[in-house]
């Protein structure tokens, strides 16, 4: 199998579904020659109609994405920063996801928004957000969140088959991972709402979210070190949630932490907690843990930031601390 | 301001005609209905306006696409949505064009090129832009109409809209009712031009104004524009000044808060009915003809909403995934 970087996963990604699919385009800010790299090649080999730079226009482009999409094409818009979607709000939470029930089924929205998130490169609180809880609170919207090169291939794959609207997260971090993954050639797909447990343990449970999957692992390595087994699973699509997966681990290990690079209040981590809890309540042996961004703006000042952000140590003391063992 | 030529056949007017009827028709009923506790939600009319809707959609293809707005009874109408189905829509029936889940301000009927009435003011246009941009994709000559109002003007969608159309030369018609106010703000004071169509300059696109009480002057321009996005022209901007007769929704009057008695009776003695009929010279029989014809459509329209049953709570768990 070869190997691929995160960006060069979702690269083969999208040159597979273009040649696959020619109602499928891509639009946004500089996608033509794409300095992150995930658009490489397109341009050259699908054209200039199919590859589209558009003007710095979020709410432009992304609403005529979704017109687009309700005329039957399969467009893929490139937000570029997560918190640029502030911009894009009403086409994604007032058309993309409403539309279909608003129209009682007359139509449907199969438009992808690739989100590049998240913080870790001092670029500040404008530039650094992880914002992916506000899209779970819609319904209509499916949220996807690969942590590694093969998700990342084969999700977006399914992402841009779905029929409906789907906020498709990346990761700035991800991006700059020079490390090599075997991904399947081909028609490789991954389902939405299927949870991949990563790593196999039997004494407390990490769900990790998108970037911060890699501190949970590498945690769990450290405690593994220290006689502590922990299973470590990513949701990969946070909505739908597969809530079984998790659950299923919880009433083994009996002990939760989930990690997220969103904001604490009302994250993501609150939701799968309210979950496992709703279902399992009477297996857990102690409090659900969650490591997420302090409640502050990311700042840039690198040691201020690291601060705020989530860490492979915050990560191995809320372990600790929910099994109640000290380091 | 662009008048009428007199190029148009009689059919054509008397169409057009039939089109303004059954659009004032329709809201009348859908008004009545809403003082007798009979819709479910808000309801906007475009009562005056009518010119716009039927002057517009006469220039257009069966597969055009139109969008329009929080009011956009009119224009559903006159690009051929269903009666009795609309308003079983707004009545809360099932059999409803969007199964009751859309109301008075969704009102869709895609099988018929209308993708929508959006209650977000602005939000259709970008879409329409991408509406335009899968057409011209596809090459079969199909062209988007967005309806929108003066308010819709001064929102960034509009610019970003226009934009994206013109840099890609997209067949799109943005459609202009200026109806002097946006809820009680009048244009006036919230646009910084007098004729919206100026901002067309700035797009670098043709912009006209025409007189939006006349159905023949709005299909001319309409027709014009519409040519020009099919040849690949790109986007064209025409603003209509038209006035609505009755107040922004319900409870809001027709004068008296934010219009005067002058300025309403002035607009009301250029009602586009009177003026297509003053245009075409009509006879009384034909007068009555257009009337009955509107009547037993209207009347089935009843008859079909009345007797359409409520959605099963479970309807309101359906259509959230494709
Ligand atoms: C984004 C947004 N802001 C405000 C409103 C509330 N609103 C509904 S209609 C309307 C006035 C619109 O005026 P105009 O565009 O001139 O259309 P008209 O009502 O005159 O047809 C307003 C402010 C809305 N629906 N959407
Ligand atoms: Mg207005």
């Amino acid at each position: 199998m070869p190997e691929l970087t995160y960006v060069e996963a979702l690269n083969e990604a999208l040159h597979e579904e273009m040649a696959r699919d020619e109602k499928v385009f891509l639009m946004g800010e500089d996608v033509a020659f794409d300095y992150f790299g995930v658009c490489s090649g397109l341009a050259d080999r699908f054209g200039r109609d199919r590859v589209r730079d558009t003007p710095i226009c979020e709410l432009g482009f992304t609403g005529a994405g979704v017109g687009a999409a309700m005329a039957g094409f399969r467009p893929i818009v490139d937000l570029r920063f997560m918190d640029f979607t502030t911009y894009a709000l009403d086409p994604i939470v007032n058309q993309a996801a409403k539309l279909r029930y608003m129209l009682g089924g007359q139509l449907s929205v199969p438009m992808v928004a690739r989100i590049p998130s998240g913080a870790g490169l001092q670029y500040g609180a404008t530039h650094g957000q992880s914002l992916e809880a506000w899209f779970m609170q819609v319904p209509g919207l499916k949220v996807l969140y690969p942590s590694c090169a093969p998700d990342a291939k084969g999700l977006l794959k399914t992402a841009v088959r779905d029929d409906n609207p789907v906020m498709f997260i990346e990761h700035r971090l991800l991006y700059a991972q020079k490390t090599k993954q075997a991904v399947p050639e081909g028609d490789h797909t991954t389902p939405i709402g299927v949870a991949d447990v990563k790593r196999a343990g039997a004494d407390a449970t990490i769900v990790g979210i998108g970037y911060q999957m890699g501190h949970c692992l590498e945690a769990a390595e450290a405690l593994a070190g220290e006689g502590i087994e922990c299973e470590v699973i990513d949701p990969r699509s946070l909505s739908p949630l597969d809530v079984e997966t998790i659950t299923a681990s919880v009433r083994k290990t009996s002990r939760c932490v989930i990690v997220e690079e969103g904001h604490l209040r009302s994250g993501v981590g609150a939701e799968i907690s309210a979950a496992i809890q709703e279902a399992v309540f009477e297996y857990l042996d102690a409090p659900i843990g969650r490591v997420a961004a302090l409640m502050a703006p990311i700042p840039v000042q690198t040691k201020l930031e690291k601060f705020v952000l989530p860490s492979t140590e915050k990560v191995i003391a809320a372990v600790r601390k929910t099994l109640g063992v000290s380091a | 301001m662009a008048r009428a030529t007199s190029r148009l056949t009689r059919k054509r007017m008397h169409e057009m005609y039939r089109a303004m009827l059954r659009i004032r028709r329709f809201e009348e009923t859908a008004d009545d209905f809403y003082m007798a506790g009979k819709v479910v939600g808000g309801v906007h009319v475009s009562i005056g306006q009518e010119a716009c809707s039927a002057g517009v959609c006469a220039a257009l293809r069966e597969d055009d696409a139109v969008l329009t707005t929080h009011r956009g009874h009119g224009h559903s109408i006159a690009k051929g949505t269903r009666l009795p189905e609309m308003l079983a829509e707004l009545m809360g029936k099932v059999t409803g064009l969007c199964r009751s889940k859309g109301g008075s301000m969704h009102i869709a009927d895609v099988s018929k090129g209308h993708y929508g009435a959006h209650s977000i003011v602005g939000a259709n246009m970008p879409m329409a832009a991408g509406i335009g941009l899968a057409y011209q994709l596809e090459g079969k000559g199909q062209v988007a109409v967005v309806f929108f109002g003066d308010g819709a003007s001064n929102n960034g969608a509009f610019h970003e809209a226009m934009n994206l159309c013109a840099i890609w030369k997209l067949p799109v018609v943005f459609f202009c009712e200026n109806n002097q106010y946006a809820v009680s703000v009048p244009a006036e004071y919230s646009t910084s031009v007098d004729d919206i169509s100026v901002r067309s300059k700035g797009y670098d696109a043709p912009g006209l104004t025409v007189d939006g009480m006349d159905v023949a002057a709005v299909y001319e321009a309409s027709q014009e524009a519409v040519a020009h996005a099919r040849r690949g022209l790109g986007p064209s901007l025409i603003e209509a000044k038209t006035y609505r007769f009755f107040g922004h929704s319900r409870g809001d009057p027709h004068y008296g808060m934010y219009r005067t008695k002058e300025e309403w009776e002035g607009w009301k003695e250029r009602d586009p009915l009177i003026v297509c009929e003053k245009m075409l010279k009509m006879t009384a029989k034909q007068k009555k003809a257009h009337a009955e014809a509107v009547e037993a459509e209207i009347k089935e329209a009843i008859e079909f909403a009345e007797n359409s049953p409520e959605p099963e709570e479970s309807v309101a768990l359906e259509d959230i995934f494709a």
